[in-house]
């Protein structure tokens, strides 16, 4: 009861609730919307690696002593064109060369915190710590993400063209690889924004889940984008307030409600056919 | 005849190995042209060079009559839809309007319009809002001609339209793309193995027999050249 009564607080509230659920309501989204792209290309496993590099570019950061999203976006989205490229060029088959990548920069991320003896702030990254971010990062995400979400409904028809049919989309003029440039841009943008709150372990599944969820009962793509972006969002209220109450870790919770919809849609989609 | 593309001595390689080799062409506007070859003669290769995929290693592609390489409506060869990809026939079909959209955020009246004439025009309007994953394989590919139709303003591409279709839907395929071609005067250049097909409806034919050796003239010139009875099995 005493817990309940200062999270309802007005002064919590103000102060590090409501940026942290507007901060993470807009991350969520956008992975979700990124989300349908990834895993519709099978690149599912990109969102993970990506995660794993950021842990091991923030863990530098921070013993380096370097403002840590300064070093882990680049660091990022450079890792995202050369994994995109695996993808795409697989003579090193792409997710065997995304475990080589990623599990290199985890390595390097616990090799270099631990020797620093930084584990505890470090952790942050493995775990997520929403509920400790700065106001800046907050901000910083809120921006970001809307970025992200504008970018996607202003290209939604050529990123639907582009996931479709490649070959298509080239014929129409559409510039294929300057497309999946910008792709790989928004998604290490999200993945980094989404490590910092979920934690660099859970984020894939904030990308994953909510399309998987929404391909079990919506035959549109439309229709896949709008319910996984409604479903992730969500799950993102309903796992944020239970951890609350429950005292859970925030960035689990929200993933187990995530699945708990996944089962749910997967339960309906069956029942409709 | 006004000439709607013309290929002059144009070659391309792969990985330094040259598919295709000194190939001259020319399609006239309203011309049915097929494109026959055993695998590996370099046919998908020539589709790439005149979309523009491809980069030539030389010679030109000139397009005439407005043409732009952008305005070619294509059909792609054999697409995997078994992926289950959430998509409406709607969805695909308009996604042909993308080329003539520009740089427009959103399509506007007329696009959708189009998109859904070209779906009455091949009998699919009642598919509209099915997901492409339902349909049978010739309701996909006339999808797909659907869809290359919006991309269209005179040119259709085939690659191997009827690629693992039954022979009624095949029949159906080929009388469609006839009609497109002889009524609404809708230029055609289709890749396929069909010789006998080929010889029935198309009024050119491009055979490329080896990377050196190619024949391009109409289609009784072809039935009378001895590559015919060759392709057809054996000196028949």
């Amino acid at each position: 009861m005493e817990e309940l009564r200062i999270m309802f607080s007005p002064e919590f509230f103000r102060s590090i609730l409501l940026p942290a659920l507007i901060g993470g309501l807009a991350v969520t989204i956008c992975a979700s919307l990124l989300g349908v792209t990834l895993v519709l290309k099978k690149y599912s496993m990109i969102g993970d690696g990506l995660s794993h590099i950021g842990y091991g570019a923030l863990s530098v950061a921070a013993v380096m002593n370097l403002a840590p999203l300064k070093v882990a976006l680049p660091v990022v989205v450079i890792a995202a064109f050369i994994l995109l490229r695996l993808s795409e060029n697989s003579r090193l088959s792409g997710d065997s060369g995304i475990a080589l990548f990623s599990t290199t920069a985890l390595s390097v991320g616990i090799l270099v915190s631990s020797k620093a003896g930084l584990t505890n702030d470090v952790s942050h990254y493995m775990f997520g710590s929403i509920l400790a971010m700065s106001r800046r990062d907050v901000v910083l995400s809120i921006v970001l993400s809307l970025a992200v979400i504008a970018a996607f409904v202003i290209l939604y028809d050529r990123i639907f063209s582009v996931t479709f049919d490649e070959s298509f989309a080239q014929a129409t003029g559409v510039r294929v690889k300057r497309y999946s440039m910008i792709f790989a841009v928004l998604t290490a943008v999200t993945v980094v924004l989404g490590m910092m709150m979920m934690g660099s372990l859970l984020i894939s599944s904030l990308i994953v889940i909510p399309t998987l969820t929404a391909m079990r009962v919506c035959r549109s793509f439309k229709g896949v984008v709008l319910v996984s972006g409604t479903v992730s969002a969500v799950s993102f209220l309903i796992g944020m307030f239970s951890a609350l109450l429950l005292n859970t870790a925030p960035g689990a919770s929200v993933v187990i409600v995530n699945v708990i919809f996944f089962l749910v849609f997967s339960l309906a989609g069956r029942l409709r056919r | 005849m006004k000439k709607l593309l013309e290929c002059e001595k144009i070659a391309a390689s792969y990985d330094g190995t040259g598919v295709i080799e000194g190939l001259s062409f020319s399609v006239g506007e309203g011309d049915y042209l097929c494109i026959l070859g055993e695998n590996g003669s370099g046919k998908s290769t020539l589709v790439k060079c005149l979309l523009g995929i491809k980069q030539l290693d030389s010679g030109k592609i000139t397009m005439g009559q407005g043409l732009r390489q952008t305005d070619i409506g294509y059909l792609p060869q054999h697409i995997d839809l078994k992926k289950g990809f959430p998509a409406t026939v709607y969805e695909v079909v308009i996604s042909g309007c993308l080329g003539r959209r520009g740089l427009r955020p959103f399509y506007n009246a007329k696009e959708k319009a189009l998109a859904k004439s070209a779906m009455e025009r091949l009998g699919i309007a009642d598919l509209a809002e099915k997901s492409c994953r339902e349909l049978s394989g010739g309701q996909q590919q006339r999808m797909f001609l659907a869809r290359a139709m919006c991309a269209a303003k005179k040119l259709i591409l085939l690659d191997e339209p009827v690629t693992g279709l039954d022979p009624a839907a095949t029949g159906e395929m080929y009388a469609l793309i006839n009609e497109l071609n002889k009524k609404d005067g809708m230029t055609i250049i289709m890749v396929t193995h069909d010789i006998m097909r080929s010889l029935n409806y198309a009024d050119h034919i491009l055979c490329l027999c080896s990377s050196r050796e190619s024949f391009f003239g109409t289609a009784e010139e072809y039935a009378d050249s001895h590559l015919a009875a060759a392709m057809m099995g054996g000196g028949a």
